[in-house]
């Protein structure tokens, strides 16, 4: 990839194609954690963690087992023309759920402080739409490995900016008076509207 | 448990709606909303997972031990939606293309785990079955409510018909476009959710930092 396709992609997936304002994705938790500016942010940073990790593995997995005619490499002639691509969901949230406990383990074990502050949230992340989607939108786009990697970042990154920023709106908005019915969620869903449209204004630039 | 079947089955539907009272699974309920078509083959694809996986979870709930419940859950469920996506590509391919990445998202629906872990691995067979087609039907009204504004105020028609004739056509309707894009589907459920709340005022939040 050159630089160009690079920065292209990030500003592509944080600003015009955002996962949260663009296809709604990981709505549930982002609406129920956008309480307060510091739980946004370390779901956020797990979010980016996550989906730097599976999007990538997930795509040698559909690369190398899954796609049609992956299982060349076998060198069995039966295996040539196999599609398995039909279980791809399954190994995907197999991958995801899999990978997540991993972290979970390997952060209690050497990193116990970030653990202790992001742990909460990390079993909240498999069932989280965002990162299922991050794998199936990898694997609709065709994207190569490193094309993957980059995906991968630059998805959970803007996932993480549009639930800091709503967040941030929230934590203002405690102080105004909103009418009774619309309290709580009801003017959540307008503020994320409004956040939509804002980010709407980046479409079509093109770097 | 002596709730009736039956209040199992209509429950969800206006009193404890998934989407508009427990905020769950809005994700697709937003996506696939722009053409009344799509959202009613999601609509029919999410009851369809809903109470078989339900029904499926109930049978073997004896049988989970509970510290793998949530694995077990989600292979039942991704397993219903392999099926459904491939049932979908098979019979309604244009449909399917359009809902892209939303039929695999099914696995990752709050409702569907939701209800798993909270009704069917507690409950019957039968009455977990009927929760499944209830809180189906719960999110197939909300989508269909939303699809319906989003087509007909975006591209003035209903299920691919037309019903207000469009200005460029020689109508007297000016298309909506904002309705097409994705802000106006969290107006649309904010709207839905304030007027819910307005009239069962148990349901409104107290708390306004919620």
């Amino acid at each position: 990839m050159t630089y160009e396709e690079v920065g292209s992609m990030y500003f592509k997936s944080v600003f015009s194609e955002n996962l949260a304002l663009a296809f709604f994705l990981g709505m549930c938790t982002f609406l129920a954690i956008s309480k307060s500016v510091k739980n946004a942010f370390m779901l956020g940073g797990a979010v980016i963690v996550v989906q730097t990790v599976t999007v990538p593995i997930n795509n040698i997995i559909y690369r190398n087992f899954l796609q049609e005619g992956a299982l060349e490499w076998t060198g069995q002639s039966w295996l040539m023309n196999t599609d398995l691509s039909f279980l791809a969901l399954i190994s995907y949230i197999g991958t995801i759920a899999a990978m997540v406990q991993i972290l979970e383990l390997f952060l209690d074990r050497y990193v116990p402080k970030l653990y202790n502050t992001l742990g909460i949230f990390l079993p909240l992340i498999t069932v989280n739409c965002a990162i299922l989607g991050g794998s199936l939108f990898m694997e609709q786009r065709d994207y190569t490995l490193v094309q993957s990697i980059h995906y991968g970042i630059s998805g959970g990154l803007g996932w993480a900016v549009a639930i800091c920023c709503l967040a941030g709106i929230r934590e203002k908005l405690r102080y105004s008076d909103v009418p009774e019915g619309l309290r709580g969620l009801g003017i959540t869903f307008i503020t994320v509207g409004l956040m939509a449209m804002a980010f709407m204004a980046f479409q079509g630039i093109d770097l | 448990m002596t709730t009736k079947t039956t209040d199992v089955l209509f429950d969800p539907v206006l009193k404890s709606n998934p989407i508009a009272l427990q905020v769950l699974g809005i994700c697709s309920a937003l996506a696939v909303t722009t053409k009344l078509e799509t959202a009613l083959v999601m609509s029919v694809a999410v009851t369809v997972v809903v109470a078989c996986s339900n029904a499926a979870i109930s049978l073997i709930r004896n049988f989970i031990p509970t510290s793998i419940r949530i694995i077990v859950m989600m292979t039942v469920i991704s397993s219903l939606v392999i099926l459904v996506d491939q049932i979908l590509k098979a019979f309604v391919p244009g449909a399917a293309d359009q809902l892209s990445v939303f039929v695999g998202l099914i696995i990752t629906n709050c409702i569907v785990m939701g209800r798993a872990e909270a009704f069917a691995s507690k409950n019957g067979v039968i009455k977990s079955f009927a929760d499944g087609i209830g809180n189906g039907l719960g999110y197939s009204l909300i989508l269909m409510v939303v699809g319906f504004f989003r087509e007909l105020l975006g591209s003035g028609q209903l299920f691919g018909f037309t019903v207000l004739p469009l200005t460029s056509d020689g109508g007297f309707y000016v298309r909506n476009g904002l309705m097409l894009t994705p802000p106006s589907a969290f107006f649309l459920i904010g709207l839905f959710i304030w007027l819910v709340r307005t009239f069962r005022t148990d349901q409104a939040a107290h708390d306004p930092t919620l």
